[in-house]
């Protein structure tokens, strides 16, 4: 007999209950009623449900499958802010597909695979874990993104976004490759211990480089960014809403994880590289978003730019820098998920608003709407009380106690800057008379509780932000002892 | 030097592509005419280009031929071993069988295998 392996699946969990979802609402779709409304509804109670049972195992670390996925503390955080993004995706999508026609089974099962292929790369503990999470991730989200068909936008988005993922996909193979080639493993502890006996190893550091490569493009940091704006403009906007949240959260969550732990021992080269990273891509990020009139291509450049304000907490390292990172990320998903929620809302008789003058005097008509995109502008651009500023705060703070004074200067600056393509929407808004063709706001009370909830999540994290800090950071501290 | 045998295999592969190609161009005789160069079409003449439009149940039918190819793959590994991998390899084994079957329903409900 061949003994039986111990499976234990419980460190699965939160991500089976997720994929079971999926599976679920997949055969639902099969049976009637014909209508589809229910499926939204599904798929939003196995979310929660995830939800609440990562909240629930807070502080009960799980190991399991060799040390190949790990549930701790970390993990269970990224979980809270991947669940917090499915769920505002799910809720903003239930009224949007049935504007477009676009209502189906499929669409619900595949945000929530793609939801658990983040959530299984957030308690990844080794290297294949994190390929296999990037893939169940991506390969749903490409196909999401291209979901309208007959919109040529769309389909581009999805055909770029394939092919320059599986593009990027092949970097990161190649870098793993090559550490499990000079550390003889793939699990991150063994990675490390070998990787410390031997340090300055060239292939250990060409494999980073790799790897970087990889994570780069699923963050969309520069220079591996092109591809954000144009998928974030064609693929529908709550998808968008999700890839530019939970997608980036949990290559965060991994990327973080695969530095700070397998690699720790090559930390003078990434930081210098990331030094680099994080100026370019907060620079290049917001200077371009200043030519952009289209609102959903001017956030996909402003969350290039956040990236950069999370390489610096990075760079700075230690609980403090991380931790740092992890509040700044949870932050960025209210805020980020409740604009793209806000635009999504808007509309025009001949299609989406999406166009800075669509917004011209959006105040009068629609007051309600129009304070809840300015707060949510407010807090990306950093102004207190909202959850943005004490994320920058945070983030450059923990720069400055590191020594990094010049990256702090520079993110400082591009703060600035940023404020003026943000402050710009707002003025429209406020202080100009309606043009063009009129535009009206859909009616949704889904919508609606998305917004509410990411408006309750930036305001509660800018008024009272120590606690969730706190658990930031005791999320972190084990995996830099 | 562990690498050379691979480094061998490449250069054997490389070896052989090449003479396949490059002997032909040395001897054989070429003596083309219209016929010859005309596109083939099972011996008929061409009748349509080949960038046009096809049925894309025929990709369908691979993707569906690829699946059972593959459970059949995992199939015969887990029977070589059913006695010594005991209950425990038989409950994987519908398991993996019953997730399988999940997307078979799947593409049936959804008309996947009907040809019109």
């Amino acid at each position: 007999m061949i003994p039986a392996p111990p499976v234990a699946l419980g460190a699965l969990l939160p991500a089976l209950i997720v994929f079971g979802t999926g599976v679920l609402v997949l055969l639902l779709d099969l049976v009637p009623p014909r209508t589809k409304d229910h499926l939204g509804g599904v798929a939003l109670a196995g979310i929660v449900i995830a939800l609440l049972g990562s909240i629930s195992l807070w502080n009960h670390e799980t190991r399991a499958f060799r040390d190949m996925v790990l549930l701790d503390n970390y993990a269970l955080f990224f979980h809270v802010v991947i669940c917090y993004a499915a769920a505002l995706a799910v809720l903003l999508s239930i009224d949007y597909l049935r504007r477009n026609g676009v209502e189906s089974g499929e669409y619900y099962a595949l945000l929530l695979f793609s939801t658990a292929g983040m959530m299984l790369l957030a308690s990844a503990g080794d290297l294949l874990i994190v390929f296999l999470g990037i893939e169940l991730m991506s390969l749903s989200l490409y196909v999401l993104a291209g979901l309208f068909k007959m919109r040529l936008a769309s389909g581009e988005a999805s055909m770029k976004y394939f092919l320059l993922g599986a593009f990027a996909t092949g970097f990161l193979l190649y870098g793993i490759a090559l550490i499990y080639g000079a550390t003889g493993s793939t699990n991150f502890d063994r990675i490390a211990a070998a990787a410390a006996a031997r340090p300055r190893d060239t292939l250990v550091t060409i494999g980073l480089g790799l790897l970087l490569v990889g994570f780069g493009f699923k963050i969309s940091s520069v220079p591996f960014h092109m591809w954000a704006p144009d998928v974030y403009e064609g693929a529908p906007t709550s998808v968008t809403a999700l890839i530019a949240t939970g997608s980036k959260a949990a290559a965060f969550a991994a990327l973080i994880r695969v530095l700070t732990v397998a690699l720790r021992a090559a930390q003078p080269d990434w930081s210098v590289l990331l030094w680099a990273v994080a100026a370019v891509t907060m620079t290049a990020g917001n200077v371009i978003a200043i030519a952009q009139s289209n609102l959903k291509r001017m956030l996909a450049y402003s969350s290039i730019a956040h990236v950069g304000y999370m390489l610096v907490g990075l760079v700075a390292g230690g609980v403090p820098g991380a931790g740092a990172v992890l509040f700044y990320l949870l932050a960025y998903t209210f805020t980020t998920a409740g604009a793209f929620g806000a635009i999504l809302l808007v509309e025009r008789s001949d299609g989406e608003a999406v166009e800075v003058g669509d917004y011209a005097g959006l105040a009068r008509r629609h007051p309600v709407l129009a304070a809840t995109l300015g707060l949510f502008l407010l807090s990306l651009v950093g102004i207190p009380p909202l959850a943005g500023f004490v994320g920058k705060f945070y983030l450059f703070g923990s720069a400055v106690r590191a020594g990094y004074l010049w990256l702090t200067v520079i993110g400082v600056l591009n703060s600035a800057i940023a404020a003026y393509y943000y402050l710009r929407v707002i003025v429209y808004m406020y202080m100009r008379e309606p043009e063009g063709v009129e535009v009206r706001l859909v009616p949704s009370f889904a919508g609606g509780v998305a917004l509410a909830i990411a408006l309750v999540g930036i305001v509660l994290l800018g008024v009272m932000p120590a606690p969730f800090a706190d658990l930031a950071q005791v999320a972190v501290a084990p995996l830099l002892r | 030097m562990e690498y050379l045998p691979i480094l061998l295999t490449f250069a054997f592969a490389a070896g052989v592509a090449g003479a396949l190609l490059g002997i032909p161009l040395l001897i054989a005789p070429r003596r083309l005419s219209p016929v010859k160069l005309a596109p083939f079409e099972c011996g008929k003449d061409p009748i349509a280009i080949s960038e046009g439009r096809f049925p894309i149940k025929f990709s369908t039918v691979a993707i569906l031929f690829i699946i059972f190819d593959i459970e059949l793959f995992f199939l015969w590994l887990w029977a070589m071993l059913f006695r010594r991998l005991g209950w425990f390899g038989f409950v994987e084994m519908l398991v993996f069988l019953a997730i399988l079957m999940l997307g078979y329903l799947y593409i049936w409900r959804k008309g996947g295998l009907e040809w019109e």
